[in-house]
């Protein structure tokens, strides 16, 4: 059916915490440069997250979380994407994310960390330059 | 560069898996269905002897109406009664970027984990008859895994959302009261087509009006129809309704399979195979024609408004040849 | 307020000076942007004249501090009689850490405590449920039970001190916890004073810490209004609350719309309930935040005390004086802080805080500098207090009430925030008032559109963020500054102590209670009584949060990007 390839995104809210302006506008920031982006909404369990990535065949996941769960949460969420055989997929995080635990979150396959103040732009380049090409 | 025979080989492996009920092999084919052409018609050549068993509910209506929770609802009563379940949702895509944000997922988010639940969000994507056939293939896909029911759910506003709900077997279409201008506003093409109205919302003020209001507007299609669309109550809140709404598809399920409903089946099919002959003839000839050097040509005529698009159709048309002999 | 003539002479000369000395001026220096404009997308003028606060009339707009419409102050004499309480949100970790945390405050001056709890708390998971996994006690205090409340109070008497507890879903349970709390130290229920949150309007559009749907929601919520009405005379049931709305991307007028909007709503709907509109009004309280724009705050406190004064003259016709107060608590906005250079934060809050004096608040928290990064070290909530101290006894400005009164400038802004507000009001009930808003997505839809605005302005650089979008400076230039951190232990202590209480209480009664809650809750009685029997026993808030689950339903967002 389409003439281009379209960059699909899952923006996901893992865990309790309930900030979700960043998340919105990153949704928003990401379709109107072109992308077909999906939100799970708030309160999303790992397992939920990585199903939805793999139901829906996104090539990029974006996790946004403020709560500081994120240690006890990202290894739970990218031994599940391992385990289903979605380790093609590109994986970035943001939110309220200590510096000294963002080489933690390197290690686990989360190619990159957006702290507070990243201008759009900044995302919508890195998501286009490293989404993977399927197809 | 694949060879002819590693790529068929892989894609009967794909369409194993999908047969198998693999869920990442569900959901790769529906992402080779929405992004090539060539690969995606040999799946499709695949999988279609596994299809005809699901049946395609196809729920649309008025943004407003409360749809995305009565289908929350509907798969619940549908797992409740043991079946399995696939979901295309499809959403917009913006004219203008290109982009677009597929929203409906979320109301269903709590299905995810199920197992026996598989939901797809797909947009639109701006090419003309192109989610269509996109949402007819991916519904293949869903049937050939084994899904019992597959809900197509859109946003009735304009006429690809007709076309998608046109691939369902039944059509159900959504409405809340105080919407009674919308029930003009919808395309003609969805009050036609519709198997089943809902009344959401039920609870409201002015639901039995909006109940009369639809009765009142079927009157209008004096055309006899075997199976007369009833018109529900619900509230998708609280699900009251939900229960009979969900025996009124089965109903409608059994009439396609008797009677009226086979020759219905039948002209389903003829048109599905028109439309794709259309789309074959269409890329043939364009392709062909687009190759001549009077095309270029005609394209600079028309600028200088030397000739008319029409008539530089008709003029490139006639210079066809068939090479078929008549049959 | 001028004389007629007077008004001319100064529209004569306002012309003179724009036709004369202003081109000069503007021809060889261009001014910085083509409009001014504040985050309510007031044009912001060049010089305000009495001409722009023609109009206004001393008695009828302004009047006197204590006297309707309370445009300078709700007390006759306001910061002169009684400073505006120093009120730091704080929590994390375990109850002992944060009780200690709260003889830290109090120690070093604040005159409030408000607890901040963490979010399984908040959306009424047990510290050991399956999503409180790698929460607890990370964003607040982990509070499972009554349990964990007297070691939060231990060594704190209740009759010494007003309690702010932020908590919205739970608000009932925690209530019911602190209440026992009072009985145990002997402190007469009349006495305790406080506040609980309570408010859930605002969860469904802005913080979305919601369990049950918006009408069970709101029943709880005016449960607890009717309840302390009746036994609690001292405690605020209710703080309704615009800084989340804010913080979700809102600006000033929506804030101040949308929060009285609210407000509107919670009298409404107590008064379905069978009480007088002066039974419960004089409790009722409010909750802002306090932004950038310096004036535009101002404005904005000063117009939500006139506009919600004249909404409980006129819409609901409260004749006590009390009922016609605004009392507001508020929060420098969080939102504005940034990680880079976390010391410029230090400045942001000062002004936030200063704003908010001059608008005249009850109750103030400042935010502590690592705002960006984590939750506030001891040293950054010392500094943040100083704030509020140092504003209080040195700058002279808590000395006279309201100082801004008068100026061109903030009257004709206070005006403009009043009159653009009321036009939201009657958008909204025009709509068919809350519900219909909701469900339709009007919040959230101005919300989210005021919220990606902000940002592409500050991506464009129409908006400096200092530090951010500019004068910044390279990483390793940036100052460290000591963070806190949540000790992982205390996820496993927490879960070892619902272990503990479980073995320890009676069962049975547990039980019982939970059976008499879900009849009294399927039965639409007030719940409170119930409610505050069930912590007594020791059921955890968990359990009881489930009983409600089981009887209202949870609920899912509307989403609007």
């Amino acid at each position: 059916m389409s003439s281009e390839r379209k960059i699909r995104v899952l923006i996901a809210k893992p865990g309790l915490d309930s900030h979700d302006r960043g998340a919105k506008i990153v949704a928003r920031a990401l379709r109107d440069a072109g992308m077909e982006v999906i939100y799970t909404g708030l309160r999303q369990t790992p397992e939920q997250i990585v199903e939805t990535v793999l139901q829906e065949d996104v090539d990029v996941l974006g996790l946004s979380i403020l709560s500081g769960a994120h240690m006890a949460l990202f290894p739970r969420i990218m031994e599940l994407m391992q385990k289903k055989g979605l380790t093609d997929v590109l994986v970035f995080a943001g939110g309220i994310i200590p510096d000294e635990d963002v080489p933690h979150i390197k290690k686990m396959g989360i190619k990159e960390v957006f702290g507070p103040g990243t201008p759009l732009e900044t995302i919508i380049e890195f998501v286009r330059k490293n989404a993977p090409r399927r197809i | 560069m694949e060879t002819s025979a590693t790529l068929m080989q892989e894609l009967q492996q794909l369409a194993n898996n999908v047969i198998n009920g693999d869920k990442r092999s569900i959901a790769r084919a529906i992402t080779l269905i929405e992004n090539n052409g060539e690969k995606a018609q040999r799946l499709i050549a695949l999988l279609y002897p596994h299809t005809g068993k699901t049946h395609i509910v196809g729920i649309t209506g008025p943004g407003g109406s409360g749809k995305s929770t009565l289908i929350e609802k509907i798969i619940s009563e549908l797992r409740r009664r043991g079946k399995t379940v696939g979901v295309v949702a499809t959403d917009p895509s913006s004219p203008f970027t290109g982009g677009a944000f597929l929203g409906d997922r979320i109301r269903m988010q709590k299905f995810t984990t199920d197992d026996d639940v598989f939901i797809r969000s797909m947009a639109t994507r701006n090419v003309p008859g192109g989610i269509a056939k996109a949402t007819r293939e991916a519904v293949m896909v869903l049937d050939a895994a084994g899904k019992d029911v597959v809900i197509v759910e859109t946003v009735g506003a304009g006429q690809a959302e007709v076309d998608i709900i046109k691939v369902a077997h039944t059509v159900v279409v959504v409405f809340a009261p105080g919407l009674g201008d919308e029930i003009q506003a919808i395309k003609a093409g969805i009050m036609e087509i519709a198997d089943i109205f809902v009344v959401n919302k039920a609870d409201l003020e002015n639901a039995n009006k909006a109940v009369t209001d639809i009765k009142a507007s079927l009157e209008l299609n004096t055309k006899e129809k075997a199976w007369k669309p009833p018109v529900l109550q619900t509230i998708a809140l609280t699900g009251e309704g939900i229960e009979q709404l969900v025996n009124e598809i089965f109903q409608h399920k059994t009439f396609l399979e008797k009677g009226a409903g086979i020759s219905k089946r039948r002209k389903k099919v003829e048109t599905e195979l028109v439309e794709a002959i259309k789309d074959k003839v269409a890329d043939l000839i364009i392709e062909k024609l687009r190759k001549k050097k009077g095309f270029n040509e005609l394209v600079e005529k028309i600028l200088n408004r030397k000739i008319d698009p029409y008539s530089a159709a008709t003029k490139l048309v006639s210079e066809l040849t068939f090479n078929q002999k008549e049959d | 307020m001028f004389k007629k003539e007077k008004l001319e002479e100064i529209a004569e000369n306002e012309k003179r000076w724009r036709q004369t000395t202003l081109p000069k001026w503007l021809s060889t220096r261009p001014e910085r942007k083509p409009t001014f404009k504040n985050t309510s997308e007031f044009e912001i003028k060049r010089v305000y004249t009495p001409l722009d606060t023609a109009d206004l009339d001393y008695i009828r707009d302004l009047g006197f501090p204590g006297e309707y419409p309370f445009t300078r102050g709700v007390h006759a004499t306001m910061y002169r009689g009684r400073l505006w309480t120093m009120r730091q949100f704080s929590g994390f970790g375990t109850a002992e850490q944060t009780n200690q945390r709260f003889k830290f405050l109090l120690k070093e001056g604040e005159t409030g405590l408000s607890i901040a709890f963490d979010y399984p708390t908040i959306m009424g998971y047990d510290s050991d449920h399956p999503m409180a996994r790698g929460e607890v006690g990370k964003c607040g205090v982990a509070v499972s039970s009554l349990k964990d409340m007297e070691v939060l109070f231990d060594g704190i008497p209740l009759d010494k001190v007003t309690t702010s507890m932020t908590i919205n879903g739970p608000a009932a349970m925690l209530l019911a916890m602190y209440i026992a709390v009072g009985d145990k130290q002997g402190v007469p229920r009349e006495k305790l004073g406080g506040t609980t949150q309570n408010d859930m309007l605002k969860e469904f559009f802005a913080q979305k810490l919601c369990i049950f749907p918006p009408r069970p929601s709101v029943k709880l919520v005016t449960d607890i209004i009717e309840y302390c009405a009746r036994h609690l005379p001292k405690w605020n049931p209710i703080s309704i609350s615009g800084y989340h709305i804010r913080e979700a991307g809102a600006n000033a007028v929506q804030e101040l719309a949308f929060t009285l909007y609210d407000g509107i709503t919670y009298v409404e709907s107590t008064l379905e309930r069978g009480l007088k509109v002066d039974d419960f009004a004089p409790r009722l309280s409010f909750f802002f935040a306090s932004h950038n724009d310096f004036f535009e705050e101002i404005a904005k406190f000063r117009a939500a005390r006139r506009l919600w004064a004249k909404i409980m003259k006129e819409r609901f016709h409260a004749k006590n004086p009390r009922s016609l107060w605004m009392r507001m608590h508020v929060q420098t906005s969080g939102c504005t802080l940034t990680a880079q250079q976390p010391l410029n934060n230090i400045i942001r809050v000062t002004l936030q805080a200063l704003a908010a004096v001059l608008g005249g608040t009850q109750s103030l928290h400042t935010n502590s500098f690592d705002e960006a990064l984590a939750l506030p070290s001891e040293l950054a909530v010392r500094v943040a207090l100083r704030t509020q101290q140092i504003i209080a006894y040195e700058s002279g400005v808590a000395n006279t009430i309201d100082p801004l009164a008068g100026s061109y400038y903030v009257e004709a802004l206070t005006n403009e925030m009043e009159e653009k507000a009321m036009e939201y009001i009657q958008k909204i009930d025009d709509m068919g008032g809350i519900y219909a808003a909701i469900e339709k997505g009007f919040f959230q839809r101005e919300i989210a559109n005021s919220a990606y605005k902000y940002q592409t302005e500050i991506d464009s650089k129409e908006r400096i963020l200092v530090g951010v979008n500019d004068y910044t400076v390279e990483e390793k230039e940036m100052e460290t500054i000591p963070i806190l951190k949540i000790d992982p232990k205390v996820e496993e202590e927490q879960i070892a102590r619902l272990q503990k209480l479980k073995n320890e209480r009676d069962n049975h009664k547990v039980k019982q209670v939970l059976e008499k809650l879900h009849y009294m809750a399927e039965k639409n009685e007030n719940l409170m009584p119930t409610i505050i029997e069930a912590v007594k026993a020791y059921a955890t808030l968990g359990e009881i949060c489930n009983v409600l689950r089981a009887v209202y339903g949870e609920y899912r967002e509307l989403i609007i990007i």
